[in-house]
């Protein structure tokens, strides 16, 4: 398994809120829902739109550019355009440090 | 074992095909297109599939193999040529018939032709099929000149896109702007502008006379007696739905298929979905809908429907369309609206347009790169509620808090 690479601190990230972190060049999303924090690649499968630019409702993340909707915590496309599931990844709070593993 | 045959191999087709399995249905599914491809999204068609940036294969509505994993006996390349109602018969042009239980129709639509001299010339070009895609692109890697005969959706996209590969491209539209019949006259504009901006040369309120050439298009002579030079000529001048295959079988048609809330024709048996369903919606009333998304959910319902479920399709309708760095959005329907609420400065890179009733109840927005705003509207399109204007145009308000 990789191991954890801090991204940047907690609270960045907002309830209800995204937020979209690097990892050498890859950009991964950082979800907060209901105090719970997802992670995922941040580019969608459908037509490479960033999903932390996007939307989360309820459990879902939306691409806003074609509303493909994505299960948050799975990957897998709900609606919408997308049919390939979008990466997910580990992703922890470490002493306030955000932390993803890739 | 019960089987559900579904004709049309689409984006809705392998939508209800996909519902099917998912609602746990074990029984036959057959889906026939005429296609010699699997399903795969028309969307790209005008822009990324069309430009090179994109190959077929990644507009799959499905993998190749999902279709066998999920024993789905697919006929690709194959035209359903007729459909008997009592017999739960559909005949197919390689000779054969398929039983059926239930029925999916989901023929789509084809492109209608201009009626005038020439039309028939080489190099006088139509987009529906990937195909025609190939088609257009092969030439356009050939060309420096091209004429794009209507400005409706597939006009602006792939005017936009021809631009991106380099070819010069002049317009001719009947209408006074830009998609004139879907936004208005004053959206319209602001498209029109986006165009201009990028060296498009449009020539509002004409026609096509003739296309003039001998071995292929080499000219177009416009109703004012205008020529436009040109190595190819693309013609988006509308549609026609594929309801004959219906209307032989008996079913009834007016246009389009006529199907009631749950998407079910005048046969109890035959369901029809996409673009060829003329739905009775239970916010708009009849209406026949032309767009990816409606298209998908439209499947999903009548897969849901044809086993049982008896759900109203009530989907608000909600379309995109990508032209330069200019992402459009729509979602709602309002042939009629009493106020207009704009969000942002109105003909900017960015901006809102909210279309309500006498009521204060938001009918349909429309977003230029404004997405969030689209999407965050739905909700409030769903509600039909009095919404407050004030709010709906200050920026500072998130359009989420207001449905009530």
């Amino acid at each position: 398994m990789a191991e954890f690479v801090t991204v940047g601190r907690a609270d960045e990230v907002a309830e209800g809120e995204m937020k979209v972190f690097k990892i050498d060049g890859y950009a991964v999303a950082v979800a907060n829902v209901g105090g719970t924090l997802h992670a995922f690649q941040d580019e969608c499968t459908h037509q490479t739109c960033s999903l932390g630019e996007g939307d989360v409702e309820g459990d879902s993340v939306v691409c806003l550019c074609h509303n493909a909707e994505f299960d948050i915590r799975s990957g897998e496309p709900i609606s919408g355009p997308a049919t390939v599931p979008v990466p997910i990844f580990e992703v922890r709070e470490e002493n306030g440090a955000l932390q993803v593993s890739l | 074992m019960r089987r559900i045959v579904i004709v049309g191999a689409s984006a809705c087709g392998s939508s209800a095909a996909a519902t099917l399995r998912d609602e746990g249905f074990d029984g036959g599914i057959v889906l026939i297109g005429e296609e010699p491809t699997p399903p795969y999204e028309r969307p790209p068609l005008s822009k990324e599939y069309l430009r090179g940036e994109q190959t077929l294969e990644r507009a799959y509505m499905r993998p190749l193999d999902w279709y066998g994993e999920h024993d789905i006996d697919t006929r690709f390349g194959v035209r359903a040529t007729g459909i008997d109602t009592d017999a739960h018969r559909v005949a197919l042009d390689r000779g054969g018939e398929v039983p059926y239980d239930s029925l999916l129709i989901a023929t789509g639509i084809r492109n209608r032709q201009l009626d005038v001299p020439g039309a028939e010339l080489p190099g006088v070009l139509g987009l529906r099929t990937a195909a025609d895609a190939d088609l257009i692109r092969e030439t356009a890697q050939n060309a420096s000149r091209a004429a794009v005969v209507g400005m409706g959706f597939i006009g602006a996209e792939v005017a936009a896109s021809l631009r991106a590969m380099g070819v010069e491209v002049t317009v001719v539209e009947f209408f006074e702007t830009a998609l004139f019949r879907v936004l208005g006259a004053d959206l319209g504009r602001v498209v029109e502008a986006i165009h201009r901006a990028q060296g498009v040369d449009m020539r509002f309120g004409e026609g096509v006379e003739v296309f003039e050439g001998d071995e292929r298009v080499r000219s177009v002579m416009t109703s004012s007696g205008g020529r436009i030079d040109c190595d190819f000529a693309v013609v988006g001048v509308g549609t026609i739905p594929n309801a004959e295959l219906a209307q032989a079988g008996g079913i009834a048609c007016d246009k389009g298929v006529l199907v009631d809330a749950t998407l079910r024709t005048s046969d109890p048996n035959v369901f029809a979905a996409g673009d060829v369903a003329n739905h009775d919606h239970p916010l708009f009333g009849r209406m026949r809908v032309e767009h990816f998304d409606n298209a998908v959910k439209m499947g999903s319902t009548a897969a849901r429907n044809i086993l049982g479920a008896e759900e109203v399709f009530d989907d608000v309708h909600w379309f995109w369309s990508d032209q330069y760095d200019a992402n459009l959005q729509m979602a709602g329907f309002a042939p009629a609206y009493d106020q207009v609420v704009v969000r942002g400065e109105f003909g900017g890179s960015a901006f809102s347009v909210f279309f309500l009733n006498g009521d204060g109840a938001v009918l349909q927005v429309f977003g230029l790169n404004r997405p969030r705003d689209v999407r965050r509207s739905m909700p409030l399109i769903r509600a039909a509620t009095r919404v407050d204007p004030k709010a709906l145009a200050d920026e500072a308000v998130d359009l989420r808090t207001l449905v009530t």
